[in-house]
């Protein structure tokens, strides 16, 4: 029985790994069973398999962005939920991906570790950002101040619980398994579980920071397919052979124009601009401020070069604008190569889609799998050229520190702001 | 095709893949050969590893002697060293040396995640360094946007780099380069960080390391009986007891030493006047003697009613018993992965030892450890990093933060209300 099927995986293996979207074999995995809802199989049962592929895809595409906007509406503690939703989903297709592949589904304890891992990292990295968010509802409560004082402590143990769980759970036939599921789990948190909290963290900034760079992806993924699918003629690389350079280029513009056009419309509205806080005495996420220079209307004097060509001398736009310009265009250029990567991934494990979550589409991971560098990259470009350190955190630090250390510190903050001129040497605040 | 040919394209759970590794070539140097040749082997082994012992502990005194810098360039050749064994023992177990590009983007990994994290702490401690030098203050402000800009350069480049038939193999490196760089380059960077807290915060806890090494090796070898844990099955409870109770006292007796120096106990710091670093300070509390009264159960046995201690010999049991106690898991870890992979050793590198990785297995946790029980219990916030990120506000914020730090002085009376003039 081992023999036989190690031959016909082999037969799969040493096939050229064929890059259409034919059969790949009798070693396949089982083919994707069509989990299509029985109400659109009848709709569209006239359409030839072509069209109907088409159709599905377009009508669950339009069902995404619907629930897209619904949460967007229900506001950020239900986006925040959404996002673990989907993170956890994530999470459990990549790891049943790796039990697939090494038909480990039955090693001793390693599905409650894996479980337990993504627990442990979720908890680190929920304690760090809650901490910072929701000082104040924490320095009230006793038990959480304790926990937020030695949130890192804590965690740490918990991961060392898992760790020397692991260890212990070592079986002398399957050391290899053991250790690959290891570094799979570790590789999958290290991706998963990281992109969502930075996720997060760009939403706390301000919804618009959250919206615009996913828009920008789901965008550039639609036109490039748009204008592949009707214009496509050169193929882009050889590990996706449905991309053109077609597709990518128009998608490029018309990400970059998508994202100005967005942009121009949510800089208007509060709702979408503001930091989200947490109200202590409403116990409730309000997005209420003064908008900041970002979002509010600038004149810019066109290039010359435009000038002829749009008619105007100046144009009004929000600064905010020029920003999602690079968000677009990293979407455009950059996200791509997620997407490549997962690809690539894909065929190295011989597996069609990670999932049968979405019909047409695939599992979740399918469709975030640009998603991922984008969240890192909003994240670093907002830390990088937006904002700075929040201030009132710095002052929270500060107060914790010793005498000295506080004395040390202001005297050379006070040096620095009379050098720059800021505060005049004589001046008494 | 070949059926062994065929059967290495993987099944994954059998091991027929993994080639069978040669017998460690004997790496021990001739002078050692000569000097032992009228030994038996058992005697031999023990002897090679105990000069071999000798001599790293006194490499590590001469360095610790030489200061701070040449310590942080040791441990930077020391993860430069287990990237490199455990990157090499990768590319034996996939047959995968030939990879295209491979080889340049590991390098090229370690170099950018060493970037980031240099960045992150050198910019924190030489903030007076880089404020009068224009190009670096650039780096600074934008680096981790640089840092990631470099990640990205490489993950492209491995998506590229991508060929037909080896899809899956480059995958695994890709998997197997990242997980090492975690273990190795993290942990060293903590093993840093804690250095600039202090030496002793270096040195204690890779002392109790190497002491529960020795010690549980000198029991087992004498008493030991019970095996202790199917992976290693030379580790036996005795050592394991005999360890712990020797490291705690160990670490005890080496700590009260080490507090009494400045240049062991003061956190490291720049000087930009001389450019070199300096350990000089009033020594904090945990460094200055205090009276504990002795529980009642060991009065009895000590015979006194209070004793003279440094706090941070307390701190100093915890190390221990850490070390002692979870330490070794990083070893059982160690252990199970050559076991995996059918290695003995990570490397030849050091003669009787093994690799460099075989000499710190055991250390990966201590370092995180020690540095999450520095963060959590000892000392608060950093204060260069703080006053870094002060000086990269907008200016009227830094007026507003000024005036508030400075009425909550004069509150605190830490400061004296000046008068004008």
């Amino acid at each position: 029985l081992q023999e036989s099927e190690s031959e016909s995986k082999l037969d799969g293996e040493t096939a050229s790994d064929s890059e259409s979207k034919s059969e790949f074999g009798s070693s396949s995995p089982a083919p994707t069973s069509d989990d299509t809802p029985e109400v659109l199989n009848r709709a569209l049962s006239n359409l030839s398999s072509r069209w109907k592929n088409w159709w599905v895809r377009g009508i669950l595409t339009l069902a995404m962005i619907t629930f897209f906007f619904i949460i967007i509406y229900l506001g950020p503690m239900v986006l925040m939920t959404i996002v673990m939703c989907v993170q956890i989903k994530c999470f459990h297709e990549i790891i049943t991906i790796g039990y697939n592949v090494y038909h480990s589904y039955d090693l001793p304890w390693f599905r409650t570790l894996s479980w337990y891992f993504l627990l442990c990292v979720n908890y680190f990295f929920y304690g760090e950002t809650v901490t910072d968010y929701f000082f104040t509802l924490v320095q009230r409560e006793e038990p959480l101040r304790i926990l937020s004082k030695y949130h890192r402590f804590i965690s740490f143990a918990l991961y060392l619980t898992g760790f020397c769980m692991f260890v212990l759970s070592l079986v002398k036939k399957h050391y290899r398994l053991q250790f690959y599921m290891f570094g799979w789990t570790h590789v999958t948190l290290l991706i998963v579980v990281t992109q969502s909290h930075l996720i997060i963290h760009n939403l706390f900034e301000g919804m618009i920071w959250f919206i615009v760079p996913i828009s920008c992806v789901i965008c550039n993924d639609i036109m490039a397919y748009m204008f592949g699918f009707f214009f496509g003629r050169t193929p882009l690389i050889k590990l996706s052979p449905k991309k053109t350079w077609e597709g990518f280029i128009g998608g490029f513009f018309s990400t970059v124009l998508f994202g100005l056009l967005l942009s121009y419309v949510m800089s208007g509205y509060r709702c979408f601009t503001c930091p989200v806080e947490f109200n202590n005495d409403t116990n409730s996420f309000t997005v209420d401020c003064e908008p900041s220079e970002l979002f509010q209307l600038q004149e810019y004097n066109i290039p010359v070069v435009l000038q002829s060509v749009v008619g105007w001398k100046t144009v009004r736009m929000y600064p905010f604008q020029i920003h999602s310009i690079a968000l677009s265009t990293f979407a455009s250029l950059i996200g791509p190569f997620g997407g490549f990567f997962a690809s690539g991934f894909k065929r190295a494990f011989k597996i069609k889609d990670f999932a049968n979550t979405i019909p047409g589409h695939g599992g979740i991971m399918d469709r975030f799998d640009c998603q991922y560098l984008m969240a890192t990259f909003v994240n670093v470009y907002i830390a990088s050229f937006i904002r700075g350190p929040n201030p009132s955190k710095l002052i929270q630090q500060f107060l914790t520190l010793r005498p000295d250390q506080q004395l040390h510190i202001f005297n050379t903050l006070k040096a620095h702001l009379v050098d720059r001129g800021i505060l005049g040497s004589l001046e008494d605040a | 095709v070949d059926l062994e040919e065929r059967l290495r394209e993987l099944d994954l759970r059998s091991d027929l893949d993994i080639p069978d590794v040669p017998p460690p070539t004997d790496s021990t140097p001739e002078i050692l050969k000569r000097a032992l040749s009228g030994l038996s082997a058992r005697w031999k082994n023990w002897w090679i590893r105990g000069i071999l012992s000798l001599a790293m502990i006194s490499g590590f005194f001469l360095i610790i002697y030489l200061g701070s810098f040449m310590l942080m360039l040791l441990v930077l050749s020391i993860q430069v060293k287990c990237y490199h064994e455990i990157i090499t023992i990768g590319y034996r177990v996939y047959h995968s040396y030939d990879l295209p590009w491979f080889r340049s983007l590991s390098w090229y990994f370690l170099l950018c995640v060493n970037y980031f994290f240099y960045g992150e702490t050198v910019a924190d401690y030489f903030a007076t360094f880089v404020q009068r030098r224009e190009q670096l203050q650039f780096l600074i402000r934008y680096h981790r946007f640089i840092s990631f800009a470099l990640y990205l350069t490489g993950f492209c480049m491995f998506v590229l780099s991508l060929v037909k038939k080896h899809y899956r193999l480059q995958f695994y490196m890709f998997a197997w380069t990242h997980v090492t760089l975690l273990i190795t380059v993290t942990q060293s960077h903590l093993v840093i960080q804690n250095l600039f807290e202090g030496m002793i915060w270096f040195l204690v806890p890779i002392s109790s390391v190497i002491c529960n090494d020795i010690t549980a090796y000198i029991f087992g070898f004498f008493f030991g009986r019970t095996p202790l844990i199917k992976l290693s099955p030379k580790k036996t409870w005795e050592g394991f007891i005999g360890g712990f109770f020797s490291t705690v006292i160990f670490g005890f007796i080496f700590s009260y030493f080490l507090a009494q120096h400045q240049y062991f106990v003061c956190p490291v710091e720049y000087n930009s006047e001389t450019n070199r670093f300096v350990t000089e300070c009033e020594p904090s509390e945990l460094f200055q003697m205090k009276k504990y009264s002795v529980p009642p159960l060991l009065q009895a046995a000590l015979g006194w009613e209070t004793v003279n201690m440094y706090p941070f010999q307390m701190h100093s049991f915890a190390l221990s018993t850490f070390a002692s106690l979870i330490g070794p898991f990083g070893g059982f870890f160690a252990s199970g992965f050559k076991r995996a992979f059918k290695i003995k050793d990570f490397a030849d590198t050091i003669p009787g030892h093994g690799g460099i990785m075989d000499r710190f297995d055991c250390q990966y946790l201590m370092a995180t450890f020690v540095h999450v029980y520095i963060t959590s219990f000892i000392r608060g916030p950093n204060p260069s990093k703080l006053l870094k990120q002060l000086l990269i506000l907008q200016p009227e914020q830094q007026l507003s933060v000024y005036k508030t730090l400075k009425s909550h002085l004069v509150e605190k009376g830490i400061l004296q209300p000046s008068l004008r003039g």
